[in-house]
């Protein structure tokens, strides 16, 4: 079903009865989801459902606690690693709102995280030649403007552009496990492509992406394998792509109700 | 009036000494102005941080009028090019005069290519030079009403003369360095400086206060700089005293018809610093741009008090001071941008903002605007935050450490500044000294 990188066998990511939220709130409430290397999962859920708790919990976001269940990213425990330390270990999450670091240049921002993933991986640092090719592709291959990289990291960038940035982030530094959140919101149909194309590029045996979205939008262009619903901090169902494209035709009330009407069968 | 702390006789006595061991030579009117300034400092001692002083509402310098300071202050060892390039900013091309402990060292000054400009001695060029001197020594920087430029005035001898004529300009910056060698006794030393840029002269000038002591000492430091009409003159103001030190600055500017002053500060040493400039737009069409970096950390205390007058119309100002607090360590912002009336299309704007880094440290910003004029765009604002917590998470994602992404948005912070600074050199030594101020302060000895 999946290829493997590594010592490592099995999946790349277990998540077990997970229980989590922010400020005593509990938002997840017993989620569970595997991924493999190569794999492209949708996770789809209306607002609230807890698409972006999950992502930034498994990016380790300080302020989403966890209070049950367990996270398995190779093999170990992901929950008691720091954020930059996950980072290192290949995970990457795409903002849905990226945040502005005034005076902070992208292209030093960018070789600096690069150095230090590359350094954990045990791989020899680029040169600043090398870097500055490399970034000087992706900035193409991301059409973006050669001076937008050169201000401050998504200072006065438009929502589109701060979108496109995390895809060019994404793109240098090569993560195991790629997290969009909401990824697809505020952009363009034109921007989309460029943003779902880079993605593409990104697919492939090493590495495994999740797609959490409100919308079905994005996965016309980025083509799923795997189609999660979630819904008051569950996985109520998954399914292929076809599952994607029944929610919507039929919006989230129908699985709703459908997941209801199962859960009181069950009982 | 401010009040005043008991002055201790230990500035009389000192007095008498400067003045028997003065060169006979040199005009009857600086020796009238340096008793009248003796007297005013009799009057009015130091001041006090006392309610309803506001000029000195939030710094105390009783630790100065307390301790007791040596005069002369004699330089323990022989002091070297190579140790002032230490802590200095260095350039084979600037013209460089070098003050040791508040003397003059002819040994370590160069004076390259200068253009037509003069720059001398104070001491020499009030003999030579008279009649500008007199005209703009102690008229622009008054000590009427303040203790620290009486008592700098009072020892008047030493310092910077630089006078551009008319129409001239230095093509290189010009560096006045004020530096503090290690003395036997903590000492006090007045360095003064008076820049005179001529009608439509260039002028580009740094002003460092560099220490190669580790011990308490008073620097108390007077500067006037006439920028004459349509000249434009850039000022960098580098404050790197020791941490032990007491750094008590007054500059005075004052500005011809569509003028150009331009002056970035940076403050790093000192325990208690007091940076006091005052800027007079006293002709139409002039403007200025005040920058100002402060970094202070442990228990030191920095207050900014600046001030800008708006007496004519069409003049524009912009003042733009950050602070990067750190520790236990206190920030003062204070001043007032004064229109006077008639100063109409009046365009000025001022902010403070500061960064802290420690729950401890302090900031008290008071910038404010007096209007008396019509048809004015004035603005001002001060703010104070900490590191913000979802720029710190959003780098870490990215694989950098938690040191190293709060290194890089208060670098981001200081930026905002040292970006502005358009003497390459120095500006590279700034922002070394600013990375190596943060590491220190925050993250241990590494870099």
């Amino acid at each position: 079903m999946s290829a493997r990188a590594g010592n490592h066998k099995g999946p790349l990511l277990e998540v077990r009865d997970l229980h989590a939220g922010v400020a005593e709130v509990e938002i997840l409430k017993g989620l569970d989801l595997t991924v493999n290397l190569g794999e492209v999962h949708a996770i789809m859920g209306p607002n609230g459902s807890g698409k972006s708790t999950l992502a930034n919990v498994l990016a380790g976001k300080p302020e989403y606690k966890v209070t049950a269940g367990e996270v398995i990213y190779e093999g170990s425990n992901l929950l008691k690693l720091t954020p930059d330390r996950r980072a290192l270990d290949g995970i990457f999450l795409a903002f849905q709102y990226p945040v502005e670091l005034p005076g902070v240049r992208e292209r030093e921002f960018m070789k600096t995280a690069l150095d230090a993933i590359r350094e954990h991986r045990g791989l020899e640092k680029l040169s600043v030649r090398e870097f500055n090719k490399l970034f000087q592709e992706k900035i193409a291959q991301m059409e973006m403007s050669p001076d937008l990289v050169k201000r401050s990291v998504n200072e006065g960038f438009s929502g589109g552009e701060k979108k496109r940035n995390e895809i060019l982030q994404l793109a240098v530094l090569e993560p195991k496990l790629a997290l969009l959140d909401e990824t697809d919101s505020g952009l363009d149909i034109d921007a989309l492509k460029i943003v779902a194309d880079g993605v593409n590029k990104l697919r492939g045996p090493s590495r495994a992406i999740v797609i959490v979205t409100h919308y079905q939008r994005i996965l016309d262009y980025i083509k799923p394998d795997f189609v999660h619903v979630l819904i008051d901090g569950r996985i109520v169902r998954s399914g292929g792509p076809e599952l994607a494209l029944e929610l919507e035709a039929k919006g989230y009330e129908w699985i709703k109700e459908a997941v209801e009407s199962g859960e009181r069968l069950s009982v | 009036m401010p009040h005043a702390l008991a002055t201790p006789d230990s500035y009389l006595t000192d007095f008498r000494t400067f003045e028997t061991n003065l060169p006979d030579e040199g005009p009857d009117w600086i020796r009238e102005v340096r008793q009248q300034a003796l007297a005013r400092f009799r009057e009015l001692g130091f001041p006090t941080a006392r309610r309803g002083n506001e000029k000195w509402k939030y710094t105390n310098v009783g630790p100065i009028a307390d301790a007791t300071f040596s005069y002369p202050f004699d330089a323990g060892a022989e002091v070297s090019l190579s140790d002032i390039r230490s802590v200095a900013p260095w350039d084979d091309g600037w013209a460089t005069v070098v003050f040791v402990n508040g003397r003059y060292s002819p040994a370590l000054s160069t004076i390259v290519a200068l253009d037509g400009v003069q720059v001398t001695n104070l001491e020499e060029a009030v003999r030579a030079d008279g009649d500008v001197i007199e005209r703009h020594l102690a008229r622009h920087a008054t000590y009427e009403d303040d203790g620290f430029t009486a008592l700098n005035t009072a020892f008047l001898r030493d310092g910077a003369f630089v006078h551009v004529p008319e129409g001239e300009s230095l093509q290189s910056p010009l560096h006045l360095i004020f530096v503090t060698a290690e003395g036997a006794e903590p000492g006090v030393s007045y360095p003064r400086t008076l820049i005179v840029a001529g009608a439509r002269s260039e002028l580009t000038v740094i002003e460092s206060y560099v220490s190669l002591s580790s011990s308490r000492y008073l620097t108390d430091a007077v500067t006037e700089i006439v920028v004459g009409d349509g000249a434009q003159v850039e000022h960098y103001k580098l404050l790197l005293e020791s941490e032990g030190a007491f750094h008590v600055a007054v500059s005075r500017v004052h500005q011809g018809e569509d003028s150009v002053f331009s002056s970035t500060f940076y403050a790093r040493g000192a325990a208690i610093a007091r940076n006091d400039i005052q800027v007079l737009l006293d002709a139409p069409g002039s403007s200025c741009t005040l920058n100002g970096l402060y970094m202070t950390s442990g228990s030191q205390h920095i207050d900014n008090y600046i001030n800008i007058e708006h007496a004519k119309p069409h003049g524009t100002s912009r003042l733009f001071y950050k602070g990067i607090l750190d520790g236990e360590s206190k920030a003062v912002f204070g001043g007032t941008v004064l229109v006077r009336p008639g100063a109409d299309k009046t365009d000025a704007h001022q902010e403070d903002k500061n960064l802290l880094l420690s729950e401890k440290a302090e900031v008290a910003s008071k910038p404010s605007l007096e209007i008396y004029a019509d048809d004015v765009k004035c603005g001002h604002g001060a703010t104070a935050g900490t590191i913000a917590e979802d720029a710190i998470f959003y780098m870490r994602s990215r694989g950098l450490d938690l040191e190293t992404a709060t290194a890089f948005l208060i670098k981001g912070f200081a930026s905002g500044i040292l970006d502005k600074v358009r003497v390459q050199p120095l500006r590279a030594f700034l922002e070394k000294l600013t990375t190596k101020a943060l590491w220190g302060s925050r993250f241990g000895q590494a870099s």
